[in-house]
């Protein structure tokens, strides 16, 4: 039963001589809202992909809902509800006929939730997909990827170029998803502030690679942030255990610190250096840290 | 029921409501026996996990803040301050102790310290939701 929804082992993948995806492995389980952050080519949207079917596992193994996305197109793409950063929305038709032709797809779509969402939405059925701001646009393919109450809703960058109201219905629109008993939901997003508040689980990619994944308040707890005044001014960082970051100047030196924090405290102690800040850190200061 | 949430300083947003909550009790901006949102409905005023919020909640009722009925919601515990009076010393002198070193290193003495306190009370006093 509690089998994850998205299981990744070992995923590589290049591109001509890129490499996309390194020895990635990843679950995600039932009822999450996992957060997928990373830089800008990072990643990402590959490993999305892959999720999607879209693209073929070359070493490694993908499987959702225990299904593997290429060899099972119908049986994957039928239980998720995708919004790309794109959009990928046919800009030709009308809002009311983009319903209708999505609807066909789907034997679980639920009509009156689809007008709700298109009501809550502001959408016009009349207009063109191609007339409608970069926000509708936006909103409209989520009203098309939520309307068949997909078990797992994939969302590419949803926030990207947004406004904040904007912004704030696609949130709620993932807390209202998940909220439903055991939907999950999958994002991948730059804006650390909105994973911060809407995620349980997280993972960080960097050039392909997995860096960290887990609970939100595991990885917060296990990172802290300190900040040391020594005797004196220093011209170099010092060296202290633990430490993933350094920043600071002189006298004043802040630390991200992850594990050794007895270690890191008596030889702070031993260096002669007062702690003026000890407290959780912030995910800006975690993904700063583990991006270098 | 008005919460702040902020992402910068890295304090857990389900800390953050269990402070405010705490500290709406104490002050008196919610009353015993007065009923707070539901789990979904305070996710999504706050756009925030539904898990965060019901882990708050799960703190808050060990702490003895709220009481949740079954199947009828949570609400504000009846009877003032359920916090033993040790640990409430523990609790605010842990603060007053972190506050005053600090004010230390700015040069700011007691009296002037005491003074800004008081102006703050002022303020949250007035800060009505």
């Amino acid at each position: 039963m509690n089998e994850p929804v998205i299981s990744i082992q070992n995923l590589s993948r290049r591109f001509d001589q890129k490499t996309a995806l390194d020895n990635l492995t990843l679950e995600v389980p039932r009822g999450s809202v996992f957060g997928l952050v990373g830089e800008n080519g990072a990643g990402k949207t590959t490993l999305i992909r892959h999720l999607l079917g879209l693209l073929r596992a070359e070493q490694g193994s993908v499987r959702v809902f225990g299904l593997d996305p290429v060899a099972d197109p119908p049986g994957v793409l039928s239980r998720i509800g995708y919004l790309s950063e794109d959009r990928d929305l046919p800009g030709w038709m009308r809002v009311g006929e983009l319903i209708r032709y999505r609807r066909a797809f789907y034997p679980g779509w639920d009509d009156a939730y689809a007008e709700s969402l298109r009501e809550a939405f502001e959408l016009d059925p009349a207009q063109k997909v191609n007339d409608l701001s970069r926000g509708r646009r936006a909103l409209a393919g989520l009203l098309v990827a939520l309307a068949y109450r997909p078990p797992l809703l994939i969302l590419d960058e949803p926030s990207s170029g947004l406004d904040p109201i904007v912004r704030r219905d696609i949130l709620l629109a993932i807390i209202q998803t998940v909220t439903d008993e055991g939907r999950t939901v999958l994002f991948s997003s730059h804006l650390l502030e909105e994973v911060d508040r809407v995620c349980d689980r997280l993972a960080m990619i960097n050039e392909g690679r997995l860096v960290m994944s887990g609970e939100l308040d595991a990885i917060k707890q296990a990172h802290r942030r300190l900040t040391l005044r020594f005797a004196a001014p220093l011209s170099v960082c010092p060296a202290l255990p633990g430490v993933l970051f350094a920043e600071g100047a002189g006298a004043e030196w802040s630390f991200t610190v992850n594990g050794q924090l007895e270690q890191f405290r008596d030889e702070a102690a031993r260096q002669g250096a007062e702690l003026l800040e000890d407290r959780s850190a912030s995910i800006d200061e975690i993904f700063i840290a583990r991006a270098r | 029921m008005h919460l702040r949430i902020t992402s910068g300083d890295g304090l857990p947003i389900y800390l953050q409501i269990v402070n405010q909550v705490k500290y709406l009790a104490a002050s008196g901006r919610l009353a015993p026996g007065e009923p707070l949102p539901s789990v979904r409905a305070l996710a999504e005023q706050l756009l925030i996990n539904p898990n965060t919020v019901a882990r708050a909640y799960r703190e808050l009722e060990a702490a003895g803040v709220v009481v949740t009925r079954r199947g009828a919601g949570v609400y504000l515990a009846e009877g003032g301050s359920p916090l033993a009076p040790a640990a409430v010393d523990k609790v605010l002198n842990e603060r007053i102790d972190m506050l005053l070193a600090e004010a230390s290193h700015f040069g700011i003495g007691l009296d002037e310290l005491a003074r800004r306190l008081r102006e703050r009370g002022k303020i949250l006093r007035s800060d009505k939701p």
